[in-house]
């Protein structure tokens, strides 16, 4: 018993140490989202100025569409602002997930810096934001046509990101019946 | 020239760390002590070729030689020197530099103050630590070579993370690794005595002290990196769990475990294969909080140099040091003797409890730590494990320890009764009582738990001081005679275990009361927050030696003010860091972090932190609590040196 109890220690290890050798060939950078391919979790969002209609998750069935979020307080999402401007410009449906803050400076922000977005909704508890996982501030999603996700993009979409990996996608997700 | 020196100095080192951990051990195999004596005189040697090479990088980043790569990488002239001499550990190689001569400097103590030493046990103890450095004097010297030239050399350097450039890289780091690497010896001692199958009272005698003084440094400077974290990185927090904080918390732990099985084994010979186990565990935790996160397994604000060829090779150092260790341990550590039997109400049943609650609490980080990589490679998912993971495991079992603490130093050896130990207790429990009935009152009967943390903070602090208290109590006749008679390492516990209480106090602070708020701000505007006002006064540009800032002033009033904060956001040349504006006082602190511009502003966040300066006061309180206890130790170590002279056959002369 003793005698077993003492192999126990060095047993563990070695199975420690061959769990740490596959993960080597890992990359710990890759942020793949939970919800690849699961529809999105529901939420219902008021709009960022009044009048205006909100953001549901409902809505945004019937085309693909990229669910981005954003906060003034941010500041890669100023960097990323251009591209989607231009993006809305082309015709790429865009809706907006204000996060974390006052509708207010969410709406300022749009009238300063042009509104890319069909419509917005404003997330000011941050909840809508915990349950899609957003780690930070600007992340985006893209959305196929029943709703589900298909792929998460973390950080500024420069236009590289758009044209080798998302603009690839969204065609095909419009291509798919 | 000083790069070469340094070159041929560090292969001299690798060489000298070879000899040191073959030939002792052989010559404490064959009972040669000539072989033995050529193991000390290794050791010192190797020690000091080690602290050539890192003098001759120290001065290669001193005098600007950017034909070092190194010192491209990580310095230019326009610098600040204190920076310029700390880079020589910002970076990948010079900091495994740093941990090899911490290594080193180890090892010629244990050579130049063992005399009274078993000399079969002072050789295999310097044996195993020449092994273990000469492990990582070849995993610096063939993968991350401190020394390479570059040609033709660049004009002007790059520059050291700014994030380093602060006061506190340049004692955070060392600090750490003075623990991590002074966890080596208590390891060498453990392999030492399984190799020789004994363990007697001489060796706990020794352990504890190194335990100690890897203990002290490691407290210190975990509490030093968190204080950084706080005030550079601009999140606002103290701690976050992050893969290298926990890195080196889980070390923390299993050697505060340790430093109290080795007192049980020191004092009632008890424990023995455990205390053993824990010293190989501590250190090959270290190894690990090291060295992982340069593999590239995991990820962290703090990876520098992820590569997985380095990580092939720290891999196969960890295999092969812990691996040899516990499979020694299989096999010798049923041999060893089995200790004094104790009831468990006695201190040894205290001390195993709180050795099973901390190893517990190690186990859960590891478990938080690198669960992402064994379900990765399980399953395909991708998790991340964060705060709530530690607030549902972490915090219920290291409330009911800190609980416990206090039952510890009241406990008698060997066997006790539960209405003595109830009574020994009765004066901080009514303290903790009284406070918690405060508490209730004052912040309302919703924030019951807030009020319990307040209590259990009274409780810790008032028990450690119950710990002279009652001594002084009891010889209260002559009550000067009772302080000065009272053991040096009496105070230190007392002080060890009150730092716990304040530390305490923090946690619970800023846990249950701190808030926090994102704004636009431009100047001339006002913003209510936390009982106080403030108004953005201005925004200036300002130089800095080697950046440009942009200060953003505040006026507060209010609570504790008037005063006025200056927030910076400072751009270098390759990055920008966040010099976060602090108003600290013993309630609470202001913090102010003033990020980018935006909308004709910039983004202000705004935390209210109270009581958190007491997590770092009662950090750096456990600390000393250490170093007081050592020191006593250290003059009991001599006597004990001395009585058994006689006795013990002298060391030869060398």
């Amino acid at each position: 018993m003793r005698r077993l109890l003492a192999l126990l220690p060095v047993g563990l290890f070695v199975l420690l140490l061959v769990g740490f050798m596959a993960g080597l060939r890992r990359d710990p950078a890759i942020l793949p989202s939970m919800l690849i391919g699961k529809p999105l979790p529901a939420f219902a969002l008021p709009p960022l100025k009044a009048g205006e209609t909100g953001l549901a998750s409902a809505d945004l069935a019937g085309q693909p569409v990229l669910l981005n979020v954003f906060a003034s307080w941010c500041g890669p999402c100023k960097e990323e602002h251009p591209t989607l401007l231009r993006l809305k410009a082309d015709g790429v449906p865009i809706v907006g997930l204000d996060w974390k803050e006052e509708a207010a400076d969410g709406a300022r922000w749009l009238d300063e810096n042009g509104d890319p977005y069909l419509r917005a909704g404003n997330d000011r508890t941050g909840r809508a934001g915990i349950d899609l996982g957003v780690s930070g501030v600007p992340e985006t999603f893209v959305l196929d046509r029943r709703g589900r996700v298909r792929y998460r993009q973390v950080g500024a979409i420069t236009p590289d990101v758009w044209v080798q990996t998302i603009a690839p996608l969204m065609a095909r997700l419009r291509a798919e019946s | 020239m000083a790069a070469e020196v340094g070159q041929f100095a560090l292969i001299l080192a690798f060489v000298l760390a070879v000899v040191q951990g073959v030939i002792p051990l052989w010559g404490a195999y064959r009972g040669e002590p000539v072989l033995m004596a050529l193991g000390r005189a290794a050791a010192v040697l190797q020690a000091a070729f080690v602290i050539l090479a890192f003098g001759c990088l120290a001065a290669s980043y001193v005098a600007c030689d950017f034909s070092v790569a190194l010192v491209a990488e990580h310095s230019n002239s326009r610098q600040p020197l204190a920076y310029r001499i700390a880079a020589t550990w910002g970076s990948h190689e010079g900091s495994m530099l740093l941990w090899v001569l911490i290594l080193g400097v180890y090892g010629a103590a244990a050579a130049r103050f063992g005399g009274t030493l078993r000399e079969t046990l002072q050789a295999r103890v310097l044996g195993v630590q020449g092994l273990v450095g000469a492990a990582f004097l070849g995993f610096l010297l063939f993968t991350s070579n401190p020394f390479l030239r570059l040609n033709p050399a660049p004009v002007e350097g790059t520059e050291l993370n700014p994030l380093l450039q602060d006061p506190g890289l340049v004692s955070h780091p060392p600090l750490l690794y003075l623990g991590y690497v002074g966890f080596s010896v208590a390891f060498a001692f453990a392999v030492a005595a399984l190799i020789e199958g004994r363990v007697d009272a001489a060796w706990a005698r020794w352990v504890r002290p190194w335990v100690l003084a890897a203990w002290i440094p490691l407290t210190a400077g975990i509490t030093l990196g968190s204080l950084w974290a706080y005030y550079e990185l601009g999140w606002g927090g103290w701690w976050f769990w992050d893969p290298v904080e926990n890195a080196s918390l889980m070390p923390w732990l299993l050697g505060t475990a340790l430093l109290h099985s080795a007192l049980v084994l020191e004092r009632r010979g008890a424990l023995v294969s455990w205390t053993i186990l824990l010293s190989i565990l501590t250190f090959s935790l270290s190894l690990v909080g090291t060295f992982l996160v340069r593999s590239g397994i995991l990820t962290s604000v703090h990876s520098f140099a992820v590569d997985p060829q380095r990580g092939v090779y720290i891999l196969a150092i960890i295999g092969v040091t812990t691996g040899a260790a516990l499979g020694l341990y299989a096999w010798r550590a049923p041999a060893l003797r089995t200790g004094a039997l104790f009831a468990p109400l006695s201190r040894e049943g205290g001390i195993t409890l709180n050795n099973l609650f901390l190893v517990a609490l190690a186990a859960t980080v590891f478990l938080g730590t690198f669960s992402p990589v064994f379900i990765e490679i399980l399953g395909k998912d991708k998790i991340s494990v964060g705060p709530p993971y530690y607030a549902r495991t972490f915090a219920p079992l290291a409330i009911p320890l800190l609980a416990l603490v206090v039952f510890g130093p009241m406990l008698n050896w060997k066997r006790d009764a539960m209405g003595a130990v109830l009574r020994r207790v009765r004066v901080p429990a009514a303290i903790a009582a009284a406070i918690l009935l405060v508490g209730l009152v004052t912040v309302g009967w919703r924030n019951t738990l807030a009020a319990a943390g307040l209590g259990l903070a009274a409780w810790l602090a008032a028990g450690a001081l119950a710990i002279p208290g009652r001594r002084w109590w009891a010889g209260r006749a002559s009550l000067r005679r009772s302080i000065r008679t009272t053991p040096t390492a009496v105070f230190g516990l007392a002080l060890a275990h009150a730092g716990l209480g304040l530390l305490t106090l923090g946690v619970v602070g800023v846990t249950a009361w701190h808030s926090d708020k994102v704004l636009n701000m431009r100047p001339g505007d006002s913003v209510a927050f936390a009982g106080r006002t403030l108004t953005l006064q201005s925004i200036d540009l300002a130089e800095g030696p080697n950046y440009q800032a942009r200060q953003a002033r505040f006026d507060v009033t209010g609570r504790g003010g008037p005063y006025s904060l200056t927030a910076e956001k400072r751009a270098y040349a390759s990055s920008q860091t966040t010099e976060a504006a602090i108003h600290v006082s013993p309630l609470g602190n202001l913090y102010v972090s003033a990020g980018d511009e935006a909308g004709g502003g910039i983004v202000v966040r705004l935390w209210d932190h109270p009581l958190i300066v007491w997590i770092w006061i009662g950090g750096f309180t456990m600390a000393l609590g250490g170093l007081v206890s050592l020191c006593d130790r250290r003059l009991r170590l001599g006597v004990a040196a001395r009585a058994p002279a006689p006795v013990l056959k002298p060391a030869p002369a060398e």
